[in-house]
């Protein structure tokens, strides 16, 4: 009985992304497979956004294909993939500042049938017990620790299969940091696959299966995080030392 | 007296500025865009409403019913051939393409119904309101004016807030591409707002016409610029601004012409809204304008 190759959970290929002349991605490929955390790390600049919104599909790519369970997704509008079980948590949270922390994880629930409001609400409650203290308060009054969480929680709202995170820890204190990769891990555990962009390279190689570097618009280096945190070369470029 | 009576029309006249303010704000909130041919949509629902009454023989809700689902049409072709395609085109495309599409109906109209001035019947017959011994008279198209806006601003204040849809024009309101990531369909919810604002156009069209009744192919443009007047005094994007700034808008009309110049009515207003922006550049509700990190 021969048994049939795993297919990955999302499968990039060949990517190019260009904005106007700039050529920012050169043909990067990466993998993610069910119940993993994947990691891309690299330096300011060096496409890490721009792959994860084309992934998302906020832009579209000029050539390369990305496929989603196994269905090319190429050229699938942002506003579709979110119903596939794709789910983008932006670079600088993004959140709807003007509403207040309920109505935007109704938001994040926008497409799942209604009667799963509750559970998932109670969910990301269970996650994040200091959005439930906020419930009520107005999301652009929040601290950017709290706006993080609401961000990570909104995405959690739409039940996906694979949730990516953009910089998560970016802007925050140490001691916030840690919690927000101890609930991405738990997220994990509770049966999300996660894609992970970082400039934090320690932390996110910590937590991670496997690991992509990426610098100036293509990938240099892959493979699993704890033997890519041992390596000389992303010790001195990401780790410093 | 005459300062009560000369208030009521005030209001009146603003809460009309109001309806057709609703359009450019929530247009401008939604779609980030000014539809300077709103105001046209206006005449085009007054001129549907006017073949209606006169020469179809529709009764009168009918033809206002009528009126509204040809400007609902009219707002979502208008948005869907000539703005849609523009959605990555610099402000000023947009701007040039509204103003053309602004003229394109009033020539439209100029066509059909030619330029001689058309005498609107006004479909409210029942008597006016004599209060104070007669001293009042308010007229009952004034009486219905006001009570239009109030139904319409409360209308439209839940839907906003409760329904999904409502919910989902906050969103794309304040990011566009968040929205999306929620799976929010942007291109329908913009098309949403033209339908709403565009069948609110006809419902000012009808007010407007019963109170002032001549209907000529230029008919929207000056309450266009005025009920734009009155969203930006108000806070371009704001749904309670348009209220405020409609309203007051036309109270400061109606008391300019009245106690200072009926010449010079229309530039009070002007100097009222270059004042206010003076100080507060957002206009009255308007949110100040956040830096992006
Ligand atoms: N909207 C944009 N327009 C033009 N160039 C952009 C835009 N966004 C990003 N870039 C460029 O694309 C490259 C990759 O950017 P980005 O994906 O944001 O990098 P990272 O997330 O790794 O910091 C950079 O050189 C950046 O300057
Ligand atoms: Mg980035």
């Amino acid at each position: 009985m021969s048994e049939s190759p795993k297919l990955p959970l999302l499968k990039v290929n060949g990517l190019h992304v260009y904005y106007g002349a700039i050529h920012a991605i050169k043909g990067i490929s990466l993998e993610v497979n069910e119940g993993e955390i994947v990691t891309l790390i690299g330096a300011n600049g060096a496409g890490k956004s721009t792959t994860l919104n084309t992934i998302a599909g906020l832009l579209k790519p000029r050539q390369g294909t990305v496929a989603f369970g196994g269905m090319p997704v190429g050229g699938t509008g942002a506003s579709k993939m979110v119903y596939k079980g794709l789910s983008l948590c932006p670079e600088g949270r993004r959140i709807f500042q003007q509403m207040t922390v309920k109505e935007n994880l109704e938001m994040g629930s926008f497409s799942r049938p209604k009667d799963e409001l509750e559970s998932s609400m109670a969910q990301v409650y269970g996650f994040f017990p200091r959005l439930k203290e906020r419930e009520k308060q107005i999301a652009g009054t929040l601290s950017g620790g709290e706006q993080q969480m609401l961000a990570m929680g909104r995405a959690l709202m739409s039940k996906p299969r694979l949730m990516m995170l953009d910089e998560p820890s970016m802007g925050l204190a140490p001691i916030l940091v840690e919690q927000i990769f101890e609930i991405i891990r738990e997220m994990n555990r509770a049966g999300t696959t996660i894609l992970l962009v970082e400039q934090n390279a320690q932390m996110a190689l910590s937590i991670a299966n496997r690991a992509y570097v990426m610098e100036t618009g293509r990938i240099t280096m892959e493979g699993n995080a704890r033997e890519l945190m041992n390596d000389d070369n992303v010790r001195k470029a990401y780790l410093g030392s | 007296m005459i300062f009560l009576s000369n208030l009521v029309n005030g209001i009146s006249l603003g809460s009309i500025y109001a309806i057709i303010a609703l359009g450019y704000t929530m247009v401008y909130g939604i779609a980030k865009m000014l539809n300077f041919a709103h105001g046209d949509v206006i005449m085009v629902g007054a001129y549907i409403i006017f073949c209606g009454a006169q020469y179809w023989g529709l009764p009168a809700p009918v033809a206002v019913l009528l009126a509204m689902l040809v400007c609902t049409v009219l707002g979502m072709t208008i948005e869907k051939l000539a703005y849609k395609p523009l959605r990555q085109a610099t402000g000023l495309a947009v701007l040039i393409t509204a103003i053309g599409m602004s003229y394109l109906l009033q020539n439209t109209a100029l066509l059909i119904w030619g330029a001689n001035p058309k005498v609107f019947p006004s479909p409210f017959s029942t008597d006016a309101l004599h209060l104070f011994g007669g001293e009042l008279v308010i007229k009952p198209e004034t009486l219905i004016t006001i009570l239009a806006n109030v139904v319409i601003m409360i209308a439209l204040s839940l839907f906003i807030s409760r329904t999904k849809m409502g919910k989902a024009m906050r969103c794309v309101s304040e990011d566009r591409g968040a929205a999306e990531l929620m799976g929010i369909n942007v291109n329908r919810t913009i098309s949403v707002t033209f339908a709403i604002g565009s069948a609110l156009a006809a419902i000012a069209g009808l007010l407007l016409c019963s109170s002032y009744p001549m209907l000529q192919p230029t008919t929207g443009s000056m309450p266009g610029i005025k009920a734009f007047t009155a969203a930006v005094f108000g806070g371009i994007g704001s749904i309670p601004g348009a209220m405020l700034g409609g309203v007051l808008l036309g109270i400061i009309e109606i008391l300019g012409k009245a106690y200072i110049s009926t010449e010079l009515g229309d530039a009070i207003v002007f100097a009222v809204l270059i004042v206010v922006l003076l100080v507060r550049p957002t206009g009255l509700l308007g949110k100040p304008v956040r830096e992006k990190v």
